[in-house]
């Protein structure tokens, strides 16, 4: 039988306010536990909340980023459940009224494809602190500095169809938050956390069948593989006649294993309602249209201006403003270089390979714009062939200093000189007579291919520093005679 | 000295006829002579109290101090405060001590007040006895057999007994009221919003107000002068400028409209109690107000929806007394679950915990809006009553509650019985309205209180009204047989 995966997500986004949504204390990562949490995140009697408003200023701008009607009136409520890292026994969170109402994402699969996923709806609430349970023979710790940090969790439709599209859709909204500057995106910190919701079905069939929901995936990696598992686990299950229990998993990404946490039965009643602490929100049109202004530039819009601007393809730009620092990265380039396409492919190629295997981030790249655009400018001026050029990057990477000083120390200068190239190809046809009479003889179709010969020999005595052009019009002219 | 109101003693301070030390001894030597005997204080912060004190005499001697500076008040066991316990009246909180101030007590520490000490009170202010207190009942200074009403009992028994001039309080259903009732004093609820509610513990949080008990409504008005402020660390507190409290005191009545609701006048109001309320509508009348006749048609269903609920939220707001951070924590927990469960139930008492299992149902799946969203909708109605009433009157007069002062043990067997003592109390607090007890008489030897309700925010208009029948009545002036 073919089956149709069925995929739809909550998505946990830590807000970088500066503090944390009801009280004045930090949201800074890893400090000492429990040295930033204050008699409100601590839930002493007789303290209250008060909303930030900064928080909900990025959640308009989320809102406003996913083509989201903004909630003008947010109630926010409590959430029962008793566990020692929440500590006023519920969780301030929204839920008839949250600020964001329903939206969309469009992606680029690659291809030409591309996908609407619908946001049902993202709405403000207030994270947990931690607990610890190693180092506590027998106990656990808490830690309460995150309880309080602000969250936006979105909530999609059941949308996307296979894994690709949904670490597209992850992908795609990582991008967004942080080209907003509403969220890290450090997603090892914990900054964005995924809630996978997987059903699937008989292709064809309308009704949707019974979904798990995989919590807590913090990498793009596990989210993949952790769909993959799932999927395949449930059409096993189906296959062999069984029923999928609606379920609880998590995703171990070290051992490449799932297991069930809860069931559907053991779940809580929250006993939700509006928390009188708190009084609703009304956010007016003049409220909406500030922020809206003060958004910086989307990837959406970037995407288009870098097409526009520089001439880019529209995949490449893509790729470029996926990431804002590598977006930030290619404009300084170019700025200095003055040579948009060279750049983003190497941004792209070269670069990216080179982070990727060294584990840094574009934005604190050794390699910087200025390093990068003075390899492109002499690319591009004909002094280094790109064979060469790799080499110079090399040792830029390798912190030898600027494309020129690396060119003049290591003497990588290409040959144009019409003298010294001259002094090379005489030399080679001079020892391969055979060969250059060979040549003389074919016919004119014939000797494009055999010109090659010539080339690499004429490459390898000049150590690859010969200019390819230059070097070809050369030979061409002395073979012709 | 213990005799002097709060405004004889601004006065007396003033004079230099006593020194803030002097009056604070006299009043600590009383509390340790007498409050074996009313237990109407939790903790007494005596070192606290003269440490005030002598800041206060240096602040008065140097001419620049404050009105209400040196002034000796207590605070109810509600109010945090900071190095002091504050219990809250429960096992729970027994060893809890706040590293913050109450708003209200840092609002005094400001106008330079001195701390007398903390008040017993019922359990999270859960009660209209002060039986459920995990200290023991407070009695009435009146008839020592009698509770003193609750919450606020201990607040009203000191004040009653003259173990402090005047005392801070807090009400949720009528709990400022009600005492005030029982033990014959002033007692103001003000207006939602009006005080600050940050460091006060709360019961239910849309309906908890912080107010005052006092002797006269002319110290109600003083004190409310410093208790009233805009905090922005209070969300639900209304940004608003206090006005002078005393300022219209003195306004003539003539032309004053008062409303009578029918409905406060039924079933379960004491013959007697019902009586002294109708002589106190003649002196108004006497005062120049004119009496009208109004209805608020969904007073029944106050005690209800206040019963959904107040227990609602407490059930949420009491989630945080867990053993995990403070409060109390049962000895050798087998597993988290364990830990939970036994510091819950050794922690709270009775009404505490059948308050949580009531909101709880209240609000779990499947009940949700039979009761809690019902609820929600009574008190828009009964809201909506006192704003159609307010269309044509200025004050709305009552009774506070049905009877005088009862017995020990009397309503403790009868949950309802002891709910409906709020039964016409409740509704204000519901619809988010100041309120305001005086004493208009005694049945039985035993006080009973006259209780004024006004618009919103239209405090100073309660106490004028307050004022003007304490200036024509002796009522306030009569202290309980044997205090001296």
């Amino acid at each position: 039988m073919q089956w149709e995966t069925v995929i739809g997500l909550e998505v946990h986004v830590q807000l970088a306010t500066n503090t944390k949504i009801f009280s004045g204390a930090s949201t800074a990562f890893g400090a000492e536990p429990n040295t930033q949490a204050c008699a409100i995140d601590l839930a002493l009697p007789g303290t209250l909340p008060v909303a930030n408003e900064q928080a909900f200023r990025f959640a308009t701008m989320f809102g406003l980023a996913v083509n989201a009607e903004i909630g003008k009136r947010s109630v926010f409520e409590r959430k029962n459940y008793f566990y020692p890292d929440l500590p006023k026994g519920y969780q301030t969170t929204q839920l008839a009224e949250p600020i964001v109402g329903p939206g969309f994402v469009d992606l680029e699969l690659g291809e030409g494809r591309t996908k609407r996923v619908r946001i049902h709806h993202a709405h403000l609430e207030e994270d947990a602190g931690k607990s610890l349970h190693e180092d506590f023979a027998g106990m656990s710790g808490i830690d309460l500095n995150r309880a309080g940090t602000p969250l936006i969790e979105v909530v999609t439709e059941p949308d996307m169809r296979s894994a690709e599209e949904a670490v597209a859709f992850a992908k795609k909204l990582h991008s967004i938050v942080t080209s907003l500057e509403i969220c890290d995106g450090e997603m090892s910190q914990g900054s964005m956390r995924f809630d996978v919701n997987i059903s699937v079905r008989p292709k064809g069939q309308e009704k949707l069948g019974t979904r798990t929901e995989t919590k807590n995936l913090n990498s793009f990696k596990f989210m993949e593989e952790a769909i993959a598992l799932e999927v395949e686990r449930q059409i096993d299950v189906l296959e062999d006649g069984g029923k999928i229990i609606q379920e609880t998993r998590l995703y171990n990404g070290d051992t490449k294993k799932a297991r069930s946490m809860r069931s559907k039965e053991d779940s809580n009643d929250y006993r939700y309602f509006p928390c009188p602490d708190l009084l609703p929100v009304i956010l007016d049109d003049d409220y909406i249209e500030s922020v809206r202004k003060q958004m910086p530039e989307l990837p959406e819009a970037k995407r288009a201006r870098f097409v526009e601007q520089y001439g880019l393809s529209s995949y490449d730009a893509g790729q470029i403003t996926m990431d804002k620092f590598a977006a930030a990265f290619f404009e300084a380039a170019t700025e200095i270089s003055g040579e948009a396409k060279l750049t983003a492919n190497w941004i792209m190629a070269d670069l990216g390979a080179y982070l990727n295997r060294t584990e840094q981030r574009i934005d604190h790249s050794p390699v910087t714009p200025r390093l990068l655009a003075g390899l492109v400018v002499r690319i591009k001026d004909g002094t280094l062939s790109s064979k060469i050029a790799k080499q110079v990057f090399e040792a830029i990477c390798n912190g030898e200093g600027d494309a020129d000083t690396i060119i003049e120390t290591k003497g990588l200068k290409q040959v144009s000189d019409t003298g010294a190239l001259e002094k090379i190809i005489d030399d080679i046809l001079a020892a391969n007579i055979a060969q250059v009479e060979g040549y003389r003889a074919a016919a004119e179709d014939k000797r494009a291919k055999m010109l090659g010969f010539f080339v690499g020999q004429a490459m390898k005595a000049s150590k690859g520093q010969a200019n390819p052009q230059a070097l070809n019009e050369l030979l061409i002219k002395k073979l012709n005679g | 000295m213990h005799q002097f109101t709060i405004a004889e003693l601004v006065t007396g301070l003033r004079n230099k006829d006593f020194s803030s030390t002097e009056v604070t001894q006299h009043y600590l030597d009383r509390i340790a002579r007498l409050d074996n005997t009313y237990n109407s204080y939790i903790t007494v912060t005596a070192d606290i109290a003269l440490q005030q004190a002598a800041a206060a005499d240096k602040r008065l001697a140097a001419g620049n101090a404050p009105a209400l500076c040196g002034v000796p008040i207590a605070h109810k066991d509600i109010f945090c405060t900071t190095g002091v316990r504050t219990s809250c009246a429960s096992k729970m909180l027994d060893k809890f001590i706040a590293p913050y101030n109450a708003t209200i007590v840092e609002n005094y520490l400001n106008s330079g007040t001195v701390m007398l000490g903390k008040t017993n009170m019922d359990e999270f202010a859960m009660g209209s006895s002060n039986e459920t207190s995990w200290y023991g009942p407070v009695k009435n200074p009146w008839a020592i057999d009698c509770v003193p009403g609750g919450s606020s009992g201990g607040s009203a028994a000191a004040v009653a007994a003259h173990l402090a001039p005047a005392a801070t309080a807090s009400d949720t259903g009528g709990s400022i009221r009600q005492p005030a009732a029982l033990c014959g004093l002033t007692g103001i609820k003000p207006t939602y919003g009006r005080v600050s509610r940050w460091g006060m513990i709360a019961f239910a949080s849309s309906l908890d107000q912080a107010g005052i008990l006092s002797r006269t409504a002319e110290d109600a008005a003083i004190l409310l002068n410093d208790m009233a402020s805009y905090d922005a660390k209070d969300s639900t507190c209304v940004e608003r400028d206090v006005p002078d409290y005393t300022a219209d005191l003195h306004k003539s009545l003539k032309g004053l409209r008062i409303g009578v609701p029918k409905e406060y006048f039924g079933e379960g109001l004491n013959p007697q109690t019902a009586k002294l309320v109708e002589d106190a509508i003649k002196v108004y009348e006497s005062l120049g107000a004119t009496i009208h006749s109004v209805s608020l048609p969904h007073t029944h269903l106050a005690v209800p929806a206040y019963y959904v609920i107040a227990p609602a939220e407490c059930s949420a707001n009491l989630s945080r007394f867990d053993g995990v951070r403070y409060g109390h924590r049962c000895e050798n927990p087998k597993d988290l679950n364990d830990l939970y469960m036994r510091s819950r139930s050794e922690g709270f008492g009775a009404e505490v915990k059948r308050r949580i299992l009531v909101g709880a149902y209240a609000l779990s799946a499947g009940y949700y809006d039979a009761y809690y969203s019902k609820a929600q909708k009574v008190r828009r109605l009964i809201k909506q009553d006192f704003i159609d009433a307010f269309a044509s009157v200025d004050v709305i007069l009552g009774p506070t509650s049905p009877s005088p002062a009862f017995q020990f043990g009397s309503k403790t067997k009868d949950p309802v019985a002891m709910y409906l003592e709020d039964i016409y109390t409740i509704a204000t607090n519901l619809a988010g309205l100041p309120g305001l007890s005086i004493p208009c008489g005694l049945v039985d030897s035993k006080p009973v209180g006259l209780q004024l309700i006004g618009n919103f925010f239209a405090e100073g208009q309660l106490l004028n009204a307050a004022h003007q029948f304490q200036q024509a009545t002796h009522f306030h002036q009569q202290s309980a047989p044997g205090i001296e």
